[in-house]
């Protein structure tokens, strides 16, 4: 008995078909797949194109880039005002900071950043010295060049510090302050000494109680009246003071959230090998309960950074506060100042928070040692 | 050896700026050498940073008077910028030494915070703008008119007892915010538009085509602006108070910062004396007697200070007003110097 027909080779596959590969495949799969979908996606393209194409028009293509003062800026089409950004620059950057002294800001940025890129990198070597320089000594060293008022230096008062320098300023002694700060306060809240733990959960409740606006108020309008007659603290001291505890409570919470994460047995396994309390924190605790909460940490920095913008209320100029202010100089009043005034300030927020937020996730990704 | 030290320390960590308790500010300014000036955050003409982050403005040119009266030097002046709700706790916790900061003049605030009002700088008020097509000239007309105006203010009320008293109608068109009431205004929602007049000729480069409008001469509220002292100090009060008249009467005079030098030989004797080439007029202030001339030639007159910073050759374009001289039909009266 013979077969009539046997195939002896497995026919060629033919190629998928061409709704389900290359550029229209991927469209199918990912943005019309099913009716509900495709509204989906037509609704967000039709949100990205109202939003994005007006924006480019303001920001870019109806904007004005070149012009001496406000008559520049006036018409009836008339998109950002960037020549107001570039007249105002230095401002921006340094406040009223003398223009001649400017260099000793200048120093003190390259100086912050020569030491913060290498401590972030981790692959670069001397983390230990490098860290001490840049929590110790530095902060001394930038006091030294921005204040002033000795070792030749001309006195700069903080009231004519202003711009991104006061953003800096403040987000970076908040940072620096609150984080060991919220360390002891959570490792204090956490502990079976009754005093500290009474005085931790007081400072805590304290500052998590009031508002950051409230707090920036009692140290610039209350405090003056409970100080004797004539004395008077630096203005921008006091925020800095205010700020610092404020973020600290937070910071502390989101430590003891670290904190209690940790299982019993790393605990009992630290004394086990006869480590002391400091000894077992530093060594087995805190770095995993730190670790496991960098999101919220870097939630607190981002928070703390945007926060910084409060202080315009009591009279200190930050990024946004200078650039408000400078809108009442008659020379650059137009309809669309403001705007442009507000579209910097957001470039430059958006760039710090997006920066810092992109560390964090790469920091978390390199210190998830356990879950990989 | 602590007790010798501590205070130092104290001061030099913390950067404490001490001054004698007693009140005697103008011998405390003169012991620190400037002159602290309670300013304003920002406020288009009274006082804003300009392209390089010097201070200008109304305001701030009355701070550099009084700083040339007792230094003779218009930059021994330190401004401290403070909001609204700062700046009379930073007058009365000794922080500035004078708040020249358009603050409206009130009995409460005579009477009730501890400070005195040193005289009327600027007389502001509520007032009308409307676009020039309306083609009309007087709040008079404005009867049956929509109006924007930001709602829970004095100046919505204003608005409201101002038409009742002429017997008019309105539709108000009120908004929270002040910039929203200028949109609004600026899309053609309403005729006019409604809040202090010195707002108005700000608000008004906010426009899309400022040269359209047109603020309306009536003042319908009283706002007068004046520089603030603390009380208890008759003395700085004078000299606070004297700077303003010296400038007024200098332009009701016709001396100008350019021609002072010239006036000091002048054979009119009210001349002299504001200027101090005759008698003692300075000293018994604790100036010196030509603090006068000093004031003129370093700042310039009223006339001066408000053309240089409000007046119609500015963006501002603000007309004297209730501001020109009492011999021009305004407000502004100085009492002689003699």
């Amino acid at each position: 008995m013979s077969v009539a027909y046997v195939r002896e080779t497995p026919a060629e596959a033919l190629p998928p078909p061409s709704t389900a590969v290359g550029a229209i495949g991927w469209l199918r799969a990912n943005l019309f797949n099913g009716w509900f979908n495709t509204i989906l996606t037509l609704v967000g393209f039709y949100l990205v194109y109202i939003i994005v194409v007006p924006f480019l028009e303001f920001a870019i293509f109806d904007a004005v880039w070149t012009g001496e003062n406000r008559e520049a800026c006036i018409g009836p089409e008339v998109g950002a005002c960037w020549p107001f950004v570039w007249a105002k620059f230095g401002q921006f950057m340094y406040g009223t900071y003398p223009d001649p002294q400017r260099w000793r800001v200048d120093l003190v940025a390259v100086m912050f950043i020569a030491s913060m890129v290498p401590l972030a990198i981790p692959g670069v070597p001397y983390k230990r010295w490098n860290a001490i320089f840049f929590f110790a000594i530095f902060p001394v060293l930038a006091f030294i060049l921005l204040v002033g008022g000795f070792l030749g230096l001309e006195l700069v008062e903080t009231a004519r510090w202003g711009g991104l320098l006061v953003t800096i300023v403040v987000s970076y002694v908040g940072i620096v302050a609150s984080l060991p700060l919220g360390v002891l306060l959570a490792l204090g809240r956490r502990s079976k000494l009754p005093i500290i733990k009474t005085f931790s959960v007081v400072f805590i409740e304290f500052w998590r109680g009031v508002p950051l606006i409230t707090v920036l108020f009692m140290s610039s309008v209350m405090l003056p009246l409970f100080l004797p007659d004539g004395v008077s603290f630096d203005k921008l001291l006091r925020a800095l003071i205010g700020i610092a505890l404020f973020s600290s409570a937070y910071m502390a919470e989101v430590i003891r959230g670290g904190l209690q994460a940790i299982p019993k047995g790393q605990y009992e396994a630290g004394q086990a090998v006869g480590l002391g309390y400091w000894q077992s924190m530093r060594l087995i605790i805190l770095p995993q309960a730190l670790k496991l909460v960098i999101p919220g940490i870097v939630n607190s920095f981002i928070s703390l950074l945007k926060d910084t913008s409060l202080v315009l209320i009591i009279g200190i100029f930050d990024l946004l506060g200078i650039i408000q202010r400078n809108f009442t100089d008659a020379n650059w009043a137009t309809p669309v100042t403001s705007h442009t005034g507000y579209l910097f300030a957001g470039l430059i927020f958006w760039m710090l928070c997006f920066g810092m937020s992109r560390y964090s996730i790469f920091m978390e990704r390199r210190l998830d040692t356990s879950r990989r | 050896m602590t007790n010798k030290f501590l205070p130092w320390l104290v001061a030099a960590a913390l950067g404490v700026a001490a001054t004698a308790a007693q009140a005697d500010t103008l011998a405390d300014v003169k012991a620190k050498g400037f002159l602290q000036c309670g300013a304003n955050t920002g406020l288009l003409g009274f006082g804003s940073p300009d392209d390089k982050g010097e201070w200008k403005g109304f305001d701030v040119d009355f701070c550099r008077a009084i700083a040339v009266a007792i230094f003779n030097d218009p930059t021994k002046v330190k401004f401290t910028p403070l909001t609204a709700k700062e700046r009379f706790t930073a007058l009365q916790s000794g922080e500035v030494d004078v708040l020249v900061r358009n603050t409206t003049w009130t009995l409460s605030r005579d009477s009730q915070m501890g400070l005195i009002f040193a005289g009327v700088n600027y007389y502001d008020g509520q007032g009308f703008m409307v676009r020039k097509s309306l083609g009309i000239s007087s709040a008079l007309e404005l009867s049956g008119a929509s109006v924007c105006v930001q709602t829970g203010t004095t100046t919505e009320l204003n608005l409201a007892d101002y038409f009742r008293a002429n017997g008019m109608q309105f539709n108000p068109v009120v908004f929270e915010k002040s910039d929203e009431v200028v949109q609004a205004y600026d899309a053609g929602r309403c005729d006019a538009f409604t809040t202090d007049a010195s707002g108005l000729y700000a608000e008004r480069l906010k426009l899309t085509n400022p040269a359209d409008h047109m603020v309306l001469p009536e003042i319908i509220s009283k706002e007068p602006l004046g520089p603030v002292v603390r009380q208890g100090d008759d003395k700085w009060l004078t000299i606070v108070k004297w700077t303003h008249y010296v400038m007024l009467n200098a332009e009701e005079a016709g001396v100008t910062s350019a021609n002072v030098e010239q006036m000091k030989t002048s054979d009119n004797p009210d001349i002299k004396r504001m200027l101090g080439t005759e008698g003692t007029f300075g000293e018994p202030m604790g100036l010196t007697n030509d603090w006068g001339a000093n004031v003129i030639a370093k700042v310039g007159n009223y006339g001066e200070v408000f053309d240089r910073n409000v007046g119609p050759e500015t963006p501002l374009g603000i007309s004297r007003g209730l501001n020109a001289l009492w011999t021009k039909g305004g407000l502004q009266y100085g009492p002689p110097v003699r």
